[in-house]
C-alpha cells in the first residue's frame, strides 16, 4: 500500500533484542563493531548488496554511513550517531534508515559485551520506530503481539 | 505451545530464502503484482508464484486476482508490514551473527596474536 494521508504521520514502535555466546575475547568483538575493515568482513548485506557509501568514526558523537544498492533495485540507507562508547564493552546509538527517498525508521541500539565463561556473551537490542505509511491502520490486533512474544521469547532463549 | 509454534516455524521458512524476503521488503513498499515482483528478482513468473505460495502458507502475504492480474499485500492479520520489517532486522542481526562467529573464528585461527597487542 503506497502511503495515503491516513499514513501520515503514523508511527509503530518496536522492540527486540538478541544474545549469543561466542568464543573471543571482549577486544576481539569490540574491534569487530568498531573498526571499519573489520566489520566489513560481517556486518554488510553479503552478496544481495553492493555498498555505495560507506564512513564510520566510532566515538561519542561520531558518526557511521552505509548505503547499499540491493540486488532487489532498492537503495536503502543507513545513519547512525554513536552516544556512549566503552572500550571492549557497550556501544550505544540511534540510527534512522531511508529506503529509496523515503525515511522509513528510526533506532535506538545498545550493543553489550560481556564477559562469558565460553568467551563473550554479545547483547544486542534494539528499539525502532516505524514512520509514515509502515502502519496499517486499524488492522494491528491482537494475534500479532503473542507472535512477536513468541518469536522474541524463541530468539533469546 | 505446539500450536503456537507451528506458525512460527512457517514464519521463519519462509523467511529463511533471500528470494522470499526480497519479495517481503518489496511489498512493506506496498502491493505488487506477480510480475512487478518478478521483475528485479530476474526470476520467472512460476518461480515468483512458487515462493509466493509459500509466503501465503505462513501467512505472509496475500494475494487477490483483480481482473487478470494477480495483486499480493503483505497479510496484515499475521504480521502487519512494520512487524514484517522489524522481523527482517532482526533476520539481518540473526544472520550477522552468523559471519560475526566466522570471522571471530578466523581471528582465533590467525593465531590472535595481531589482535592481543591491538
Amino acid at each position: 500500500m503506497t502511503p495515503t494521508s491516513d499514513d501520515k504521520g503514523a508511527a509503530v514502535r518496536g522492540a527486540f533484542s538478541l544474545e549469543r555466546v561466542f568464543k573471543a575475547t571482549p577486544a576481539q568483538v569490540f574491534k569487530a563493531f568498531t573498526d571499519e575493515r573489520a566489520k566489513s568482513r560481517w556486518f554488510g548485506g553479503g552478496d544481495a548488496q553492493t555498498m555505495v557509501e560507506r564512513s564510520m568514526d566510532v566515538r561519542p558523537g561520531g558518526r557511521e554511513v552505509a548505503v547499499g544498492k540491493w540486488k532487489s533495485g532498492a537503495t536503502s540507507r543507513f545513519d547512525a550517531v554513536y552516544f556512549d562508547v566503552v572500550p571492549d564493552r557497550r556501544l550505544v546509538y540511534a540510527y534512522e534508515m531511508h529506503l529509496d527517498a523515503r525515511k522509513i525508521s528510526v533506532s535506538l541500539a545498545c550493543v553489550e559485551i560481556e564477559p562469558h565463561p565460553i568467551g563473550v556473551k554479545l547483547k544486542v537490542s534494539e528499539q525502532a520506530v516505524f514512520l509514515d505509511g509502515y502502519e496499517d491502520n486499524g488492522s494491528r490486533e491482537h494475534g500479532t503481539n503473542w507472535l512477536m512474544d513468541k518469536l522474541v521469547a524463541s530468539l533469546t532463549g | 505451545m505446539l500450536n503456537q509454534q507451528a506458525p512460527l516455524d512457517r514464519t521463519f521458512q519462509a523467511l529463511a530464502d533471500p528470494s522470499r524476503r526480497a519479495i517481503v521488503e518489496r511489498l512493506t513498499r506496498g502491493p505488487a503484482s506477480v510480475s512487478e515482483l518478478a521483475k528485479p528478482l530476474a526470476m520467472t513468473f512460476p518461480a515468483v508464484m512458487q515462493h509466493l505460495a509459500v509466503l501465503e502458507g505462513a501467512e505472509l502475504v496475500a494475494s487477490q486476482k483483480i481482473g487478470r492480474v494477480r495483486i499480493c499485500r503483505l497479510e496484515a492479520t499475521a504480521l502487519d508490514r512494520a512487524e514484517a520489517w522489524l522481523n527482517t532486522r532482526r533476520g539481518e542481526w540473526e544472520r550477522r551473527f552468523d559471519r560475526l562467529g566466522r570471522y571471530l573464528e578466523e581471528q582465533q585461527k590467525e593465531g590472535g596474536e595481531n589482535d592481543a597487542h591491538e
